[in-house]
């Protein structure tokens, strides 16, 4: 009886991650069949570096490829330092009745919706901005990324800190055995312990970087260009998608917005499986 | 900023509204009796007049709803086609093969100008037909270069879905090229907030949206107003649709007609567009 229900139940697991799996290739599938028309007339080595002219039968989507990059990368430059002081505070530093509320706090903004970022960025942080010399309209990769980072780092807290509490106390006792300074103890023990965390935590917010759409859509400008300095407006893939997916089904402009999602899929997977790969080779040494 | 939110309008000014116009009892009435809804989405022109007049029809018929969205025109005529929803509003006609190819009935209710806006802080009123195009293409990048201050221009377009955005490059820039740099937003509201906040920025919205947080800029000398726009003085101008999926009929039918009713056309007006008959 109790072997036919585990069963049942490992069934039942292992249902749920065949289909989980399958939504995602299935999705890659859609977008592979549906771009298919554009990937056939021309090489997708030339969307992929093409400029966008729709008017003069050019659908490359480079500008926005460098777009989405110079957003995500840039943001996350700014969040990392700042998360990883946020989770040294919260999970070695700093005394728990204050770390405790902070992390709620934390939690709590993971849960604001992008919308909101977004506003709050247009009305108060692109004024800054503009106000900054060279800023121009203050639509820009910088106002973007600044609001991203926002966005992304309680993301990186969250796994950084989980992670840093995920050290064994035996180690922690050693290095207080050994006089460390709480400052020491956290760089010398809990962030090498920590590493593998770190890194799920710096891909989930790149992930969520590369795939925020309204953030970009609101803040960055939209233009289609490649941007030359942060404070040039730019267009991400996304954004590109929610501007065109509006335009005539049949055009042509619509069916590239499928070689965009196709991008967009490729992009974050070779980016998961670099850091992946890095990290293993890391562990190797 | 996707104003793709349903802009539901609450019938709450009822009773104040139904005492003080006797007219609207008449042009109201084939409502009468009718229930049930009417959705529309597209033009963000149309919003204006398409939210009076709903609010009008549901304060004199609390059964029926009406509900508001934008899009652009691009999703108006695709969503009408797709039967997604009742009536599909645009800003520039439907072409020959969407019109075939989803059977639409189109209805112009107005004429609206583009007007060319800017900032109210900023002196410049107006432009002359080249300046514009210009501007647009980035050749002129420094408002110094046409008698304002010294400091860069902003651009701002629409995007690929919106028929204002077409019809100010068919008719106001006569099709010359927009600077890839320009800023590009996604509604004429989008576009009014982006320009009353950019001392800098440049852009265009539809006639019925200028407001005092915009400056509207003369081109060649004729200012965008109800005059110019209506004697055709001013050039930058086109018809405002609502669209059906074949020929409309029940609630659909009667909301379009009440567009062309005294009434109708007095909303028309009041949002600063003219009536067609």
């Amino acid at each position: 009886m109790s072997g036919l229900r585990e069963r049942i139940l490992e069934s039942g697991f292992f249902l749920a991650a065949v289909a989980s799996t399958a939504a995602t290739l299935l999705i890659f599938g859609f977008m592979l069949v549906l771009g298919f028309p554009l990937l056939r007339s021309g090489l997708f080595v030339d969307l992929l570096t093409g400029a966008w002219a729709p008017a003069a039968g050019a659908y490359g989507i480079f500008p926005m490829v460098a777009g989405t990059l110079a957003i995500s990368l840039l943001s996350l430059i700014l969040a990392f330092p700042v998360s990883l002081g946020c989770a040294g505070f919260a999970a070695a530093i700093g005394p728990v009745w204050l770390s405790r509320p902070f992390r709620r706090m934390v939690q709590l903004m993971t849960g604001i919706p992008t919308v909101i970022y977004g506003f709050v960025g247009i009305f108060l942080l692109v004024p800054i901005v503009r106000g900054l010399h060279g800023g121009g309209s203050g639509l820009c990769v910088f106002s973007a990324a600044l609001v991203l980072a926002v966005l992304i780092s309680p993301t990186m807290v969250l796994f950084f800190s989980d992670s840093l509490d995920r050290v064994p106390k035996s180690y922690l006792d050693a290095a207080d055995a050994l006089g460390a300074t709480p400052s020491q103890k956290l760089r010398l023990v809990m962030l090498p312990y920590a590493k593998e965390g770190i890194l799920s935590g710096l891909i989930l917010a790149f992930g969520r970087a590369v795939g925020d759409t309204m953030v970009a859509l609101m803040i960055a400008g939209n233009a289609v260009q490649v941007p030359e300095s942060v404070f040039d407006a730019a267009r991400a893939l996304t954004a590109h998608i929610a501007l065109v997916i509006a335009a005539d089904t049949e055009s042509l402009e619509f069916k590239s917005i499928f070689v965009c999602g196709l991008v967009l899929y490729l992009f974050v997977g070779l980016m998961i499986s670099g850091l992946r790969l890095l990290s293993a080779l890391g562990h190797r040494r | 900023m996707k104003k793709n939110g349903m802009m539901v309008v609450a019938g709450f000014m009822g009773a104040i509204l139904f005492c003080c116009s006797s007219s609207y009892a008449d042009d109201l009435s084939p409502f009468k009796g009718e229930k049930g809804t009417v959705k529309v989405s597209g033009g963000t022109a149309h919003i204006p007049v398409m939210k009076e007049a709903a609010k009008q029809v549901m304060t004199a018929h609390p059964d029926i709803q009406i509900t508001i969205a934008g899009g652009g025109s691009g999703v108006g005529i695709k969503q009408v086609g797709e039967g997604l929803v009742d009536i599909g509003n645009s800003g520039r006609k439907p072409t020959d093969d969407e019109i075939a190819r989803y059977g639409l009935k189109l209805y112009q209710w107005a004429i609206d100008g583009v007007a060319v806006v800017v900032n109210p802080n900023n002196p410049v009123r107006a432009l002359t037909g080249s300046q514009l195009i210009d501007i647009f293409a980035g050749k002129i990048d420094n408002w110094k270069a046409v008698g304002g201050e010294d400091r860069k221009i902003s651009l701002y377009t629409r995007d690929e879905a919106s028929g204002t955005r077409e019809v100010f490059w068919e008719k106001g820039l006569k099709k010359g090229e927009v600077a890839s740099k320009a800023n590009v937003v996604v509604s004429n509201g989008a576009m009014k907030t982006s320009i009353a906040q950019d001392p800098a920025g440049i852009g265009y919205v539809s006639v019925g949206h200028i407001d005092p947080t915009v400056a509207a800029v003369a081109v060649d000398g004729v200012a965008p107003t109800h005059e110019t726009v209506t004697s055709g003085k001013y050039p930058i101008a086109r018809g405002l649709y609502s669209n059906t999926k074949g020929e409309p009929a029940g609630l659909t039918k009667k909301f379009i007609e009440f567009l062309y009713t005294a009434d109708g056309q007095k909303i028309i007006s009041a949002n600063g567009f003219i009536p067609a008959k």
